[in-house]
C-alpha cells in the first residue's frame, strides 16, 4: 500500500503542481552542487560566508529601500518607476552634506557641494568614513532622509496628485517621466562621473577565520546593519503602535471606504511618502557609504532589484519587503557559486519572474502593512 | 469624431489624418532645412542632416507602430522592447557575419549567410523570444507584465555583455553538414563588428539594382557633390527604404487592426472578461498579438543597427524602450497614423531637435567655451551675476537635458493629453460607414444617440 500510495501522490503532485515539483528539483540540484563543491574543495567555506555576508548587506539596503516602494504601490496603487531615482537623489543630497562637513576649509565649497564633480575633490583625501568623520556621515545620512522626503512630497503634490484618479498605468507612465527628469537633472548638476566617496584604506576591518580562510567585515558593514535594522524596527513600531498603520491598511484595501469612515486619506498618503521617502533616501546614502562609489545610475540599477523584493514579499507588506529584500540580495550575491558572476542580477530577476508567474501575491502572501 | 470647428484657421489641417501627417512631416523637414541654411551648410551637409532625420523618423515610427500593436490595440504593457530589438540584431549579425580565419581582425565570425536570410532568422528569434516571454507572462496584470518584460530586456543585456557567451568554437561538421563558421558568439562587452554587407547594399543587390545605383552615385558625383558622395547618397537612400518599411508596417497593422482578429484585440483591450465571455480565447489572441509585435520589434532593431559598423550591449539600455513609449504616447496609443506621427515628432523635436537648437544658438551668438562643470557655471552666476557661463553650460549639457525635456514632456502629456495627438481609441466595430451625412440636422441639435440620458 505504501509504495503505490506514494506513487499516486507523486503523480498527483506532478499533474497538479508541476511548478512546485520543478522548484523542488532545482533546489535539490542546487544543494547537491553546493555540497559536492564543499566536499571537493571547489567551493571554499570562507567564500560561501563572504558571499552570504555581502548578500545580507545588499539585502538590507534593498529591504530598506523597498519598504517605501511597497507602501506607495499598495496605497496609491501604482508601480513607481522613479523610486530608484529618489534613492540617487537621497544619496547625492546626503553626500553633498557629508563632503561639506568633512572638507570645510580644505577645499572650495562649490566642489564639496557638488560631491567632487569632475574630480575636483575626492572623498578619499577628505578622509570620509564612519570612524574618521562620524559627524559628517551621520549628518549626511539624516539630510539624505530629510531631502528625499521633501522631494517625494514635492513630486507627489505637483506630479502625481493631479492624475491620482486616472489609474495605475497613467501614474506608472508619469513616474517614468519623473525618473528621466530626475536622473538627468542630477547628471546636469553633478555630472556623469562615478566618484569614490570614502577613504577605503582607513576603514577599520575585522578579519575572521572561517575553516579555510578569512572573512572580512568592515566598519561600514556594521554601520549599515545597525542603521537598517534600527530603521526597520522603528517603522515596525510606528505602524504597530499608532493608528497610522491601521489607516494605511484600510486605505490600501479600499480608499473610498476609508474616506467615508473618516480616515484623512490625504494625510495618510502624505505620511506614506514621508516614511517611504525617508527610508529610501537613507538607503541610498547607506548604499553609497557601503560600496564606496557614487554615480547617477546607482538608484536606477537598483530599482529592478527593489521591485523584485517588493513583489517577492507581496505588495503592501513591509515585512514581506524586508524579507524579499534579503532573499533578493542573497540571491544576487550567492548565485556566483552556481553561475558566472555576471549573471548575479539576472538570477535575482529570474527569481522575481518565477514568483510573478506562479505566486503573484508574493511568498508572504496577503496585505499586511504593519 | 468629426471636427467641424470652422472658427479655427488651422482647422483644415486637423480634419483628416493624412493632412495632419503631411503638415507635421512638412514642418519638421522645413525646420531642418532652414536650420541647415542658418548653419551655412553645403548641399552635402543639408542632405546629411536630412538623411539623419529621416533615419530616426523612420525607426521611431516603426518601433512605435510595433508597440501600438501591443499597447494600443491589445493593451499589453511591454517595456522590454529593446530586448527584442537586441535579439533581432544579434541573431541577424551571427548569421550574416562572414566566417573568419583564425586570428583575423574580427575574432568572432558568423555563418556567412546572405543578410536577407539572416534577417529572417533574427526576426524569428525575436518572435520566439516573444513567445517564451508571452506564454507565461500574458496572464499577468499590466504592471506585472511591465516588470517582467523590463527584467527580461535587462537579462538579455547581461547575456550580451557576459564573458560566458563571448565566443564559441563551432565544430567543423554538425550532423554531417559542413558549416562555414569557426567561431560565433555574442562578443561580450566589446560587442560585434558588423563586417557584413549593409542592409541597403544587400537589398539593392538582391533586386539587381546595385549597378544602376552605383551609376547614380557617379552621376551625383559628376553634378552635385564632387568629393565622395556615396555616404550621403547611401544615407538618403537608406532613409527612403526605411520610410517604405514604415509604410509596410502601417499597412500591415492597419490591415490587422481592421480584421476580425484586430477587433478581438480591441475588445480585449477594453474588457478582457467580456471578450472571454463571448467565447474568444483571449489568451491565444494576446499571445499572437504579442509575438507579432515582438517580431516587428526585432525587425526594427535589425534595420536600426545593422547599418552601423558595430554593435555593443550598452546600445540596448532600457532608455530606448522609453523613447519608443514617449513617441507612441505623443502620437496617441491606438492610432497607427498617430504612431507614425509620434515617431516623427519625437525624432524631430525631442531626439534630434535639442542639438539643433544648441547649434543654432551657438551660430547666432558667439559664446565661446563655457565652464566645464555646474559649479563653475553657478559661481559665475552667483558671484558676478553673469548668466552667460550658465547658459553656455546648459547648452553644452543639452545631451543630458534632452532626457529631462523628454521626462517633462511625458509628465505634461499624462496630465493634459493622455490620449496623445490622435489617440481616438473609440473605433466603431461596424464594417459599414456610420458617419452622419453633413446636411442631416438643419435644426442644429443632433438626435440623442445615448437614449437621452444626458438631458
Amino acid at each position: 500500500m505504501g509504495a503505490s500510495e506514494t506513487y499516486v501522490r507523486g503523480r498527483r503532485l506532478a499533474s497538479e503542481q508541476p511548478f512546485a515539483l520543478v522548484v523542488g528539483l532545482v533546489a535539490i540540484w542546487l544543494v547537491w552542487f553546493l555540497l559536492r563543491g564543499l566536499a571537493t574543495g571547489n567551493v571554499e567555506f570562507n567564500n560561501l560566508v563572504s558571499y552570504a555576508w555581502d548578500g545580507l548587506m545588499r539585502g538590507l539596503i534593498i529591504g530598506l529601500a523597498s519598504i517605501g516602494l511597497s507602501m506607495t504601490y499598495s496605497i496609491l496603487n501604482f508601480a513607481n518607476f522613479a523610486h530608484g531615482d529618489y534613492l540617487t537623489s537621497g544619496a547625492f543630497s546626503g553626500w553633498a552634506v557629508t563632503y561639506l562637513l568633512a572638507g570645510l576649509g580644505e577645499a572650495n565649497v562649490g566642489s564639496l557641494l557638488l560631491v567632487g564633480a569632475g574630480g575636483s575633490v575626492f572623498g578619499g583625501t577628505l578622509g570620509v568614513g564612519i570612524t574618521t568623520s562620524p559627524i559628517a556621515v551621520i549628518a549626511g545620512m539624516i539630510f539624505a532622509g530629510v531631502g528625499t522626503v521633501a522631494l517625494a512630497l514635492f513630486i507627489d503634490r505637483f506630479v502625481y496628485r493631479p492624475v491620482r484618479d486616472e489609474g495605475g498605468i497613467t501614474l506608472l507612465i508619469t513616474s517614468v517621466g519623473v525618473a528621466f527628469a530626475l536622473r538627468y537633472l542630477i547628471v546636469f548638476v553633478f555630472g556623469t562621473d562615478v566618484r569614490g566617496t570614502t577613504a577605503a584604506g582607513s576603514v577599520p576591518e575585522l578579519s575572521m577565520f572561517v575553516i579555510d580562510g578569512s572573512v572580512k567585515i568592515n566598519a561600514h558593514d556594521i554601520t549599515l546593519a545597525v542603521v537598517a535594522v534600527g530603521l526597520m524596527l522603528g517603522v515596525h513600531l510606528l505602524l504597530q503602535r499608532t493608528k497610522l498603520g491601521k489607516a494605511m491598511r484600510a486605505m490600501s484595501d479600499n480608499e473610498d471606504l476609508a474616506r467615508i469612515t473618516g480616515i484623512p486619506t490625504e494625510q495618510v498618503v502624505r505620511a506614506t511618502w514621508i516614511i517611504g521617502g525617508g527610508l529610501t533616501g537613507v538607503a541610498g546614502y547607506m548604499f553609497v557609504l557601503w560600496k564606496g562609489t557614487l554615480g547617477f545610475n546607482d538608484g536606477w540599477l537598483l530599482l529592478l532589484l527593489i521591485f523584485a523584493a517588493v513583489i517577492l514579499g507581496g505588495i503592501g507588506s513591509i515585512y514581506g519587503a524586508i524579507g524579499g529584500g534579503l532573499i533578493i540580495g542573497l540571491t544576487a550575491s550567492m548565485s556566483v557559486i552556481w553561475i558566472p558572476s555576471e549573471f548575479g542580477r539576472a538570477a535575482a530577476f529570474m527569481v522575481m519572474i518565477v514568483i510573478l508567474l506562479f505566486k503573484p501575491q508574493g511568498i508572504f502572501s496577503g496585505r499586511t502593512t504593519a | 469624431m468629426t471636427d467641424t470647428d470652422e472658427g479655427s484657421r488651422l482647422g483644415w489641417l486637423f480634419d483628416s489624418d493624412p493632412k495632419l501627417l503631411i503638415a507635421v512631416f512638412g514642418s519638421i523637414y522645413l525646420a531642418y532645412v532652414l536650420a541647415g541654411f542658418a548653419f551655412g551648410y553645403t548641399l552635402r551637409g543639408q542632405l546629411n542632416s536630412l538623411a539623419n532625420l529621416t533615419f530616426y523618423v523612420a525607426v521611431f515610427g516603426m518601433a512605435a507602430l510595433a508597440l501600438n500593436l501591443h499597447w494600443g490595440y491589445t493593451g499589453l504593457f511591454n517595456i522590454g522592447i529593446v530586448g527584442f530589438m537586441a535579439i533581432g540584431v544579434y541573431v541577424t549579425a551571427i548569421f550574416a557575419k562572414p566566417p573568419v580565419a583564425q586570428g583575423g581582425a574580427a575574432q568572432i565570425g558568423g555563418f556567412g549567410l546572405p543578410l536577407g536570410v539572416a534577417m529572417i532568422f533574427g526576426v524569428l528569434a525575436a518572435a520566439l523570444a516573444g513567445l517564451l516571454v508571452g506564454l507565461p507572462a500574458l496572464r499577468l496584470r499590466a504592471d506585472y507584465l511591465a516588470i517582467v518584460t523590463i527584467a527580461f530586456s535587462e537579462i538579455v543585456r547581461f547575456t550580451l555583455m557576459s564573458r560566458t557567451f563571448q565566443s564559441f568554437d563551432v565544430p567543423n561538421t554538425v550532423f554531417g553538414v559542413d558549416l562555414a563558421a569557426d567561431t560565433v558568439g555574442l562578443g561580450g562587452g566589446g560587442g560585434l563588428i558588423l563586417n557584413h554587407l549593409s542592409p541597403l547594399e544587400a537589398l539593392l543587390r538582391a533586386l539587381y539594382l546595385w549597378d544602376p545605383y552605383l551609376g547614380f552615385v557617379d552621376f551625383v558625383a559628376a553634378n552635385f557633390i564632387a568629393n565622395n558622395p556615396k555616404p550621403v547618397v547611401d544615407g538618403l537612400a537608406y532613409g527612403l527604404v526605411l520610410l517604405g518599411v514604415v509604410g509596410i508596417f502601417y499597412w500591415l497593422l492597419t490591415w490587422t487592426g481592421e480584421s476580425p482578429f484586430g477587433r478581438v484585440l480591441k475588445a480585449i483591450r477594453e474588457d478582457e472578461e467580456v471578450a472571454n465571455a463571448l467565447g474568444k480565447n483571449t489568451n491565444r489572441f494576446k499571445l499572437k498579438s504579442f509575438v507579432l509585435g515582438c517580431a516587428l520589434m526585432g525587425l526594427t532593431g535589425v534595420l536600426w543597427y545593422s547599418g552601423r559598423g558595430s554593435i555593443t550591449p550598452p546600445s540596448f539600455r532600457p532608455n530606448i524602450t522609453f523613447y519608443i513609449w514617449i513617441a507612441l504616447i505623443i502620437g496617441g496609443a491606438g492610432s497607427n497614423t498617430g504612431s507614425v506621427l509620434g515617431g516623427a515628432l519625437f525624432a524631430g523635436l525631442l531626439y534630434e531637435g535639442p542639438r539643433y537648437v544648441k547649434n543654432l544658438v551657438e551660430a547666432a551668438f558667439d559664446l565661446g567655451d563655457g565652464p566645464g562643470s555646474f559649479g563653475q557655471a553657478m559661481a559665475a552666476l552667483g558671484g558676478s551675476l553673469d548668466p552667460v557661463p550658465f547658459v553656455v553650460y546648459t547648452l553644452n549639457s543639452i545631451g543630458q537635458l534632452r532626457l529631462v525635456i523628454m521626462g517633462v514632456t511625458l509628465i505634461w502629456l499624462m496630465h493634459n493629453r493622455p490620449e496623445g495627438l490622435l489617440g481616438h481609441r473609440k473605433e466603431t466595430a461596424a464594417s459599414i460607414d456610420l458617419s452622419r451625412p453633413e446636411r442631416a440636422e438643419p435644426g442644429g441639435e443632433a438626435a440623442a444617440t445615448d437614449g437621452g440620458e444626458q438631458q
